[in-house]
């Protein structure tokens, strides 16, 4: 099978490349606003655009994304939006990447141009449909008015409008200049639910084809006429500078073109990447390594164990908490550990950047345009508008390519050339110069009475707030709402104390990483309401369905949970079952349960994982369990494996021999049950990650009796 | 003086330094993308091609090491029986997500189908635990190696 696009030989990484700036050609260009209208440039004078839908005279339906695709399926689920509206068949939309523009591209909930916080269907279910209903009926009022009837007696199917009684029928191609001409309804109706053909069945990736044959182009494989290549060498420590650099020896390697001293970082442009690499790694460099020097996982430690000892600002409150803890028939206390994580995505930083005739153009795969537009433009001292982002698949992202440091790093580097010039990271720089996953420090404590129900919980978080950097008026008063989000989990306690601290490092970056706060919140929620169940005598799952908010949907997925993994059913001797539960993004209830067996050595093995999730509005099934099978999987590289750590100011892990990921003889079997509710999509693309830690640290503690409290497991064992 | 290669058939002369490996003749020299970079130490198997049908990490093979050595890429690599079997199962279990370790995974699977047509479970990981994948599709990858292993029993050729 292939897709259209590769049909037609243009997958649409690569046309976004081609066709970049070139103006929209004849047809019927539909707009609809997301949020504030605001006045095209291209498209019928006073229609506000803002998603694109384009139907050109010769009928391709053309949809300009505003989403990236990263792996998450939204390259397809998007254009079902469309295409149900639309009533054209799936495989007639083609795709480009959107440029960079906040006034016609931003993500409505973000109010910016970002594909991030499992976000994409929550902001596109809407906008998208109406957009293809739009089009539809825009289309369906140009034929009537062709065949002088009734718009009311024409129908729109598979790419025509249809009259049936005459038994006539125009393909939208035909329709479509004439409908350019006809004024934008500002009501439209969209269709029922039970009308739906493509919404909620199964539908094949679009981008597939091109994945599986090396047509695809992600960022890394972006070419240009005159173009070099640049390999990187930042300072190891944060802040450090270069102090000395001899460079003779790497001039001296075949290939090599240019060799470029930044204040923090140096890079070799060459005609190819391992004549680049080669050379330098050839460099002597001497670094002032600056007042991050002495850093150290220790030292973080100390800093956050200390933290803790403050107040924080308060993030939830009710009833008295310290009343009830202290007047408690029973009381459990306990401290929590996250460590710092490096992304690490497949696809290592890169970004090609060509700086020309007053003008820069970034080719990138990014998660925010926008603001990489912004950035880009500042480093090169240019006016935003010209500075073009040149979208690309992201061969994973997971947070990292939010970011802009690379893009600046690129623009930097492209100003002392005058040609093109694509700047790769190798895997350790990636590794080394991220934006690291914060390292959390939390202490729970919960009172219980002679029932064994909570009576009191208290949780402080401890940690950094990149939400403060990325988007400052979020944070107020000093609460990081992601820093706490799910602090209390699915659950109604009656006395609760929920605080945040926040404590900044200036030795390592912090961003966001895929779960956010969630992925860390639900590890140490669930995994304290364990230590309660236990405490308490009660069944874990009981223990959970006990304290439940009330609400049929969280009773529903814990039930089937139950049902499915066979909750039950006894194991043998050194393994165990371990259960997770949250409520996050937007709405979705995902349950996990994992199975582990431990060895006598002590080497831990998940062998099963069964997940029940109700993500609300199913959209594209068969994504929805991709994204929690895949997000299992990489929350559990974490789990068991991941951690960044520093000495010296510097990270001790580099490739994947010190940054271990599950392999495919580590990976348990994960089956994913849905259970479908309400009228509107929730996010799935970071769920499955954030719940499976507590499942397996759980199942642990049901194996061999072992509570962890610090990750990765693999270091508290 | 330039290396002679045979890249999917077809003979290509690459001027670079003899350590230069493999992975940079095709992707910056001849402009053969879809082999990927990931590691540059052979531990993550985004760069795999095939070198005389073996499965072999590109990034950890210079261009002198390969001599006449038939070299097959994920370009090339639905001229082999496996190869299409392989993409065809890929597309129907609807495996790929971000996409970008997956022409190195389908190099594993080719080559291990092309040698093994009925591997069990332990060759499967023996064969493909090289290969990372940082979203998670490896029990999509275990099913469609199944997959495209039955695709090559006789009856399912006639079905074709």
């Amino acid at each position: 099978m292939t897709t259209p696009a590769a049909r037609r030989g243009h997958g649409p990484s690569r046309r976004a490349v081609l066709s970049a700036g070139i103006a929209v050609g004849g047809g019927l260009l539909v707009g609809v606003p997301l949020a504030a209208p605001v006045l095209s440039k291209d498209g019928p004078a006073g229609f506000a655009p803002n998603a694109f839908v384009r139907i050109a005279r010769n009928g391709t339906v053309t949809l300009t994304m505003p989403y990236v695709e990263m792996g998450q399926g939204t390259y397809t689920a998007v254009p079902m939006l469309i295409a149900e509206e639309l009533e054209v068949p799936l495989a007639a939309v083609t795709l480009e990447h959107a440029p960079a523009d906040d006034m016609l591209y931003r993500n409505p909930i973000m109010g910016a141009q970002e594909t991030d916080g499992s976000l994409s269907m929550r902001a596109a279910w809407e906008p998208m449909r109406r957009a293809g209903a739009t089009a539809r009926t825009m289309l369906v009022a140009a034929a009537a008015a062709e065949w002088r009837v009734d718009a009311a007696e024409c129908r729109a199917a598979e790419g025509f409008v249809v009259h049936d009684r005459t038994r006539r029928r125009i393909a939208y191609g035909d329709l479509a200049e004439r409908a350019a001409t006809l004024p934008v309804p500002q009501q439209v109706t969209l269709k029922d639910a039970s009308a739906f053909t493509l919404i909620g069945r199964p539908q094949k990736r679009l981008d597939s084809a091109d994945k599986i044959n090396g047509t695809a182009i992600f960022g890394m494989d972006v070419r240009l006429p005159g173009m070099k290549i640049a390999a990187v060498m930042a300072s190891p420590v944060l802040g450090g500078r270069i102090a000395s650099l001899d460079d003779r020896e790497a001039r001296r390697v075949t290939g090599v073109r240019e060799i470029i001293r930044l204040d923090d970082a140096v890079a070799v442009v060459a005609d190819h990447w391992a004549a680049a690499k080669k050379a330098l790694d050839t460099l002597a460099v001497t670094w002032d390594d600056g007042p991050n020097a002495g850093f150290s996982t220790a030292r973080l430690k100390g800093e956050l164990d200390a933290a803790s000892q403050r107040d924080g600002v308060v993030g939830d409150e009710a009833g008295d908490e310290a009343g009830a803890f202290a007047g408690a028939a029973r009381r459990a206390e306990a401290i929590y550990r996250l460590p710092l994580l490096a992304h690490a995505a497949m696809e290592p930083l890169n970004c090609t950047v060509h700086l020309h005739g007053g003008r820069c153009d970034v080719w990138v795969g990014t998660q925010a345009a926008s603001r990489a537009q912004a950035a880009a433009a500042a480093a090169a001292g240019l006016p935003q508008d010209l500075v073009a982002i040149h979208n690309q698949y992201l061969g994973g992202s997971f947070g990292r390519r939010a970011e802009t440091d690379n893009i600046v790093q690129a623009v930097s580097i492209a100003r002392r050339l005058d040609h093109p010039v694509k700047v790769v990271w190798s895997r350790e720089e990636d590794t080394q110069h991220d934006f690291y996953r914060p390292a959390y420090h939390n202490t729970l404590r919960a009172g219980l009475d002679r029932d064994g129900r909570v009576t009191s919980w208290f949780h402080r978080v401890v940690g950094p707030s990149p939400l403060a950097r990325w988007l400052p008026p979020a944070v107020q008063n000093g609460l990081d709402p992601d820093a706490v989000t799910s602090a209390t989990g699915p659950y109604q306690f009656p006395n609760r104390h929920v605080d945040y601290v926040r404590h900044e490092e200036h030795a390592f970056r912090s961003g966001f990483w895929r779960g956010v706060g969630t992925t860390h919140n639900v590890f140490v929620v669930e995994s304290f309401i364990d230590e309660l169940a236990m405490a308490s005598g009660t069944d874990p799952l009981e223990f959970r369905r006990r304290h439940l908010r009330d609400d049929p949907r969280l009773r529903a997925v814990l039930d089937l949970a139950a049902e499915k993994s066979g909750w039950s059913k006894p194991l043998p001797p050194g393994s165990g079952r371990g259960i997770s539960l949250l409520q996050d993004f937007g709405g979705t209830i995902l349950a996990q349960v994992a199975e582990v067996s431990v060895e006598d050595s002590g080497s831990l093995r998940v062998d099963r994982v069964t997940a029940v999730v109700d993500c609300g509005k199913l959209v594209n099934p068969d994504t929805v369990i991709a994204q929690i099978q895949g997000g299992v999987i990489f929350g559990l590289s974490a789990a068991l494996y991941g951690q960044i750590t520093f000495s010296e100011g510097r990270v001790e892990q580099g490739n994947f021999d010190s940054y271990a990921a599950v392999r495919m003889n580590e990976a348990p079997r994960v089956a994913v049950h849905l259970i479908e509710s309400g009228a509107m999509p929730f996010g799935v693309g970071e769920s499955g990650t954030s719940g499976i830690a507590p499942a397996v640290a759980n199942a642990v503690y049901a194996a061999i009796g072992k509570r962890i409290r610090q990750l990765p497991i693999t270091s508290d064992m | 003086m330039p290396y002679r290669l045979t890249i999917n058939g077809e003979t290509r002369e690459v001027d670079a330094d003899g350590d230069t490996p493999l992975l940079w003749a095709l992707r910056d020299i001849l402009g053969m993308t879809g082999t990927k970079f990931g590691c540059g130490a052979g531990l993550c198997g985004c760069c795999t091609v095939h070198v005389d049908g073996v499965a072999t990490r590109a990034c950890q093979t210079p261009i002198d090491s390969v001599g006449t050595a038939g070299i097959v890429t994920v370009e090339g690599v639905d001229r082999t029986d496996a190869g299409r079997r392989v993409q065809q199962a890929w597309i129907d279990l609807e495996v790929v997500q971000c996409g970008y370790c997956q022409p190195g995974q389908i190099m594993s699977a080719a080559a291990l189908l092309a040698g093994n047509p009925e591997p069990s479970d332990a060759e499967i990981d023996e064969a493909m635990s090289g290969n990372l994948c940082r979203c998670g599709t490896y029990s999509r990858i275990r099913d469609a190696i199944r997959r495209a292993a039955r695709l090559a029993k006789p009856a399912m050729e006639t079905a074709q």
